[in-house]
């Protein structure tokens, strides 16, 4: 059946072909369309009956006419993997971008991937260390998780998803991370930008890059994170390695996804974005994790850039809710000049409290954390009272506060682009110093055996009240 | 029944229209060659619209689709502890066995045990009239749960033979009159609600251990609450704490289209957890239900109905059950997809028109029944809704805040304070207290409702105060209501706050909960009389026995102490006074 080459396309729609034919294709089925000028596109089934099939086609149907030949391959999507991938970069369709030859399959496995059996996975707990103080304090990430980056237009969230591959790394083992990268629809500039810094650090020999950029057909972006997400299920549970999967932009994804969505005249959700891009989503994101019995992992740090800032928009809100946390760049540090402007207030991890404390991280790592957040909350509250009724209005408590809530965006926030802090060293005792600034009595959620053992300046005299 | 068969004439996504048989609704069918299970939603001339529980990529037109006869069923008897299924019955740990650590397709799998053998006692004997819903024998099931046999529904007659011993759950233990064969194992479909004799209303509370929730807006045995929030604003913690804690005999906890981490750390979790009330594992009594988010969407739908017939049937036999559903949103949308590939005409937001219906119908199998066999039994439902930017105007949490009677609002802004749990009390309500009110004056103490009424109070002028703090700065008030917002403070922190992840204050009885309340009664009756008496407010705060009193709620044996914590703070603000 699959050499049998069909002339009979009814429609063309947007990304989407119609045809009539003769003999059943399956669901979800890959395409071949033939057109009058030799090209070849590809393309998979959304759709099958009797009487009517639709294609969508990946690379757009320019130039598709009546008399564009189909074929029907047998087979739904498949990458060859193998290894060798590692180094490599492909397009958004998994062919060789850099040159190189086609990559010689260990393994065809299917895109879509199935579902980890929920009593199948391992808790994930291994602490990550990311070198940047507001995440490993603040929202731990460990190895299996997926803790997204809600950025907006004209932040430096590349920069930052690019220093969390450089520096991250497991707390006593030298286990390296392989890095999958997948680009949906970003620029060459920012593409360019990415491949430069893997090559400059030596990276890029670690990593599977998947590209598709904003010229490169919209429709195609679908299967572009399957790609990704295929090799690095392949590498982490046949191959052991812990896979760091980076991907850009997943708002340009849910894009294509509502673009698809319209031209099947489906009955939109909200915003206009199909009623099953949360199932969608999830089916990506849920892909992250750690299995009994094989010693990889795949943790993921997809990129979203919220429209208009809007941490309600459909994209981020349902990303939200697969995801274990989420770190929130804000406009607002930015414009402070603070690198990296990551807002901890918003930003969460879920499965932090697995990962820190004793043997981890360190006992007091909780705690600290706590006492952070309580009081950079506090004192940024009170900025707001300060520009109402001034600092004179202000109690001795509250003062302290507000001036915590600088020195922590100023130096515990703060630090440059290649800064590798440690978690003990460098980000807790860094945390201790500034909140020596605040006195003893108002640090209500740090314990009082970590104030003597900890606190720069009353651990030594250790008194019992 | 006869094996018609028809084949597939369409395939969109999780949604197959065949042709060739003439099914009943909601009949389940096998579809493909590879006989994946899915269920008959639809019927259009002579196609049938059916929805498939797992993945239909790769399946051709014209493939077989096979009628069973039968309705999306359930199977009942002992085994259902302790076990952990996906949304239609199939143990995990069996699909784990059979396909390795993915969920692969066409799969089949008992929900129950069919060989294993158990120890049943019968009560019932020769010569008895039975009925449905009668119990006549016995099984204990676990450690702490004894599995009561029932007459199947529609069953009655006398009792011919019936014997103790040794079984599996398929072998007859007990033979009718008429031949009828009885076995441990019964079916019923999951869509429909099972039979009881009548509802009573719900007056003893279910208790949580949660001191917002207990305290402040309780939840009746048999009564239904909703709990709308944003993501990462506490609601699975909240779940989880009462899935843990609450004084229900069964628990049934249902993860629909919920994170397959965070359903990983139940799994983990639960089995090491120890219930307060018999101390043995809490997963003696637990029965998990785990449809990921990424399991197939056919499947989410149908998983809050096994969940609630697994509920229904442990009622059945007298116990009160506790059923949590996270996230009711997922299930919502579940339905949302499977009606947009109907191609129905949409309601609200793309949800179907008969999204409230469904929910009414869902919550509705709640209730405190006398069942067939005259015992008293209930089904507590409490189910997270997820709206969409934590706006709770959306149709799926309206649609839910119609029906249940307690509204457990979760709040980003506390969550952002790292306040938990983050429930705001200010928008929260539960309509239950009035029927209560009695057992809690009968149970723990004659003047509690006042004192919760006290408490409420605090907290409703709090607010009204920290308007104007807003604009003037605390210091500007009047010491009286510098008081009060101390008070408020107090309650806030030492009492509405609670750590969930802390061995002893994740959980607090109700009498220590009225202690805890009376504590900050007494704390704001001896500070008014202090500073009345002259005392300056900074010093009565500031009493080193107030801190104790709050911090030693993370200390085991608090109960014992806190009458001894309380008097020693009221000295020292008495001593305050004459400081001055």
């Amino acid at each position: 059946m699959s050499g049998k080459e069909y002339r009979t396309i009814t429609d063309v729609k947007g990304p989407l072909v119609f045809l009539n034919k003769t003999e059943p294709v399956s669901y979800g089925e890959i395409v071949q369309l033939m057109l009058s000028d030799g090209s070849i596109k590809n393309g998979q089934v959304l759709d099958t009956s009797d009487d009517q099939v639709i294609v969508q086609v990946f690379e757009g149907t320019a130039s598709v006419d009546r008399q564009t030949g189909v074929k029907f391959l047998g087979d739904v999507f498949k990458l060859p993997v193998s290894k060798g991938l590692i180094g490599r970069i492909l397009d958004g369709a998994g062919r060789p971008r850099d040159g190189g030859p086609d990559i010689v399959a260990d393994e065809m496995a299917d895109i879509i991937g199935a579902a980890i059996n929920p009593y199948s996975r391992q808790s994930p707990e291994s602490f990550i260390q990311t070198g940047i103080s507001a995440i490993d304090a603040c929202t731990s990430l460990v190895r299996g998780q997926k803790l997204p980056i809600f950025s907006a237009s004209g932040l430096p969230h590349n920069d930052i998803a690019l220093q969390i591959a450089r520096q991250a790394k497991l707390v006593g083992s030298d286990d390296d991370f392989v890095v999958v990268f997948c680009a949906m629809g970003i620029t060459a500039e920012e593409y360019n930008f990415f491949v430069h810094d893997l090559e400059r650090t030596g990276a890029l020999e670690n990593s599977a890059l998947f590209v598709n950029l904003a010229d490169d057909p919209a429709v195609e972006r679908l299967i572009t994170p399957r790609l990704a997400l295929t090799a690095a299920e392949y590498l982490a549970f046949e191959h052991d390695y812990h896979v760091l999967v980076i991907y850009t932009d997943m708002t340009n994804y849910c894009e294509s996804l509502r673009q698809i969505g319209a031209a099947r005249e489906e009955v939109p959700g909200r915003r206009g974005y199909p009623g099953y891009m949360y199932t969608d989503l999830a089916m990506l994101y849920e892909r992250a994790g750690l299995v009994k019995g094989k010693k990889g992992s795949i943790t993921q740090f997809p990129i979203l850039t919220m429209p208009g800032d809007d941490i309600t928009h459909p994209i981020p809100d349902l990303s939200g809710y697969i995801t274990e946390g989420q770190i929130v760049i804000s406009r607002e540090l930015h414009q402070k000049g603070i690198y990296p402007p990551i807002n901890v207030l918003p930003s969460l991890s879920r499965l932090m409290n697995a990962g820190i404390g004793d043997g981890k991280t360190r006992e007091d790592h909780k705690s600290v954390s706590d006492q952070l957040y309580a009081a950079y909350a506090q004192g940024r509250e009170l900025r707001g009272l300060v520009a109402i009724v001034g600092e004179d209005a202000l109690n001795e408590r509250d003062l302290q506060l507000l001036k915590f809530a600088d020195i922590f965006e100023d130096q515990f926030l703060r630090q440059s682009r290649d800064e590798d802090r440690s978690i003990s060293e460098g980000t807790l005792d860094l945390a201790w110093n500034l909140l020596s600034n605040i006195d003893t009595k108002y640090l209500v959620r740090l314990d009082q055996k970590w104030i003597d053992k900890y606190h720069p300046t009353e651990k030594s005299s250790n008194e019992e009240e | 029944m006869s094996k018609e068969n028809g084949v597939i004439y369409r395939i969109s996504g999780p949604v197959v229209t065949a042709v060739g048989i003439s099914p009943r609704m909601y009949e389940v069918v096998r579809v493909g060659d590879e006989g994946l299970m899915g269920e008959v939603i639809e019927l259009h001339g002579d196609q049938s619209v059916i929805q498939v529980y797992e993945e239909t990529s790769g399946i051709k037109p014209g493939e077989p689709v096979i009628r069973t006869g039968q309705t999306l069923s359930v199977q009942l008897g002992p085994g259902l502890l302790t076990q952990i299924y996906d949304g239609i019955q199939r143990p995990l740990p069996k699909l784990e066995e059979t396909m390795g650590v993915f969920i692969t397709r066409g799969v089949d799998a008992d929900g129950l045990d069919l060989e294993r053998k158990w120890e049943f006692n019968a009560v019932a004997k020769k010569g008895d009239e039975v009925s449905s819903g009668q119990v006549i024998g016995k099984v204990q099931e676990t450690e702490t749960i004894e599995h009561r046999v029932m007459v199947p529904p529609n069953v009655s007659g006398k009792v011919k033979s019936i014997k103790s011993g040794t079984f599996n759950i398929t072998e007859t233990v007990c033979v009718l009159d008429d031949g009828t064969e009885i076995a441990m194992m019964q079916e019923w479909p999951v869509r429909h609600p099972r039979p009881f004799v009548q509802k009573y209303a719900p007056d003893v509370p279910l208790i949580t251990g949660q001191r917002i929730l207990d305290f402040l807006f309780p939840l009746a045995k048999g009564g239904t609450a909703g709990i709308p929030g944003p993501f990462g604003s506490g609601k699975t913690v909240t779940q989880q704490q009462l899935a843990k804690w609450s004084d229900a005999q069964i628990v049934v906890y249902i993860g629909c289209g919920e994170r397959g981490n965070e359903m990983t750390e139940v799994l983990d979790e639960f089995p090491h957890l120890i219930d307060p009330n018999t101390n043995k594992p809490l997963m003696n009594r637990t029965v998990m239900i785990a449809n990921t988010s990424n399991m197939p969407v056919a499947a989410r739908e149908a998983s809050v109905y096994t969940g609630i017939t697994i509920a229904e049937y442990f009622r059945d036999m007298g116990y009160n059950v506790a059923l949590m559903a996270d996230s009711t949103s997922r299930w919502a949308e579940a339905m949302r997809e499977i009606s947009s590939r109907l191609e129905e005409m949409p309601g609200e937001e793309g949800y179907p028109a008969y999204l409230s219906s469904r929910l009414a119908e869902f919550y509705e199998r709640a209730g405190r029944v006398e069942t067939l066999s005259g015992s008293d039994g209930s089904v507590s439902v409490i189910g997270a809704v997820s709206p969409p930017g934590g706006d709770i105007s959306e149709p799926v949490s309206q649609g839910t805040l119609r029906i249940v009677k307690v509204f457990w609002g979760l709040d980003a802004g506390l969550a952002r304070q790292r306040h938990f749990p983050a429930i705001n009390w200010l928008n929260s309500y539960s309509l239950y207290p009035q029927a209560l009110d009695q057992w809690y004056r009968d149970n723990i103490a004659p003047d509690f409702p006042e004192v919760r009424t006290e408490i409420s109070t605090l907290l409703q002028i709090e607010s009204e105060l920290q308007e104007i703090v807003q604009l003037v700065g605390s210091d500007a008030l009047p010491v009286d209501q510098q008081l009060t917002l101390e008070v408020a403070r107090m309650i806030r922190e030492f009492f509405l706050q609670q750590n969930a992840f802390h061995d002893v204050d994740t959980f607090s009885d109700l009498d220590l909960q009225y202690h805890m309340a009376k504590a900050i009664l007494s704390f704001q009756e001896e500070a008014k009389k202090a500073i009345a008496g002259g005392a300056q407010l900074e010093d009565v705060v500031n009493v080193p026995a107030r801190t104790d009193l709050m911090r030693g709620r993370f200390e085991k044996g608090y109960e014992d102490r806190i009458s001894d914590l309380v008097s020693e703070m009221n000295k020292q603000i008495d001593a305050s006074m004459e400081a001055n």
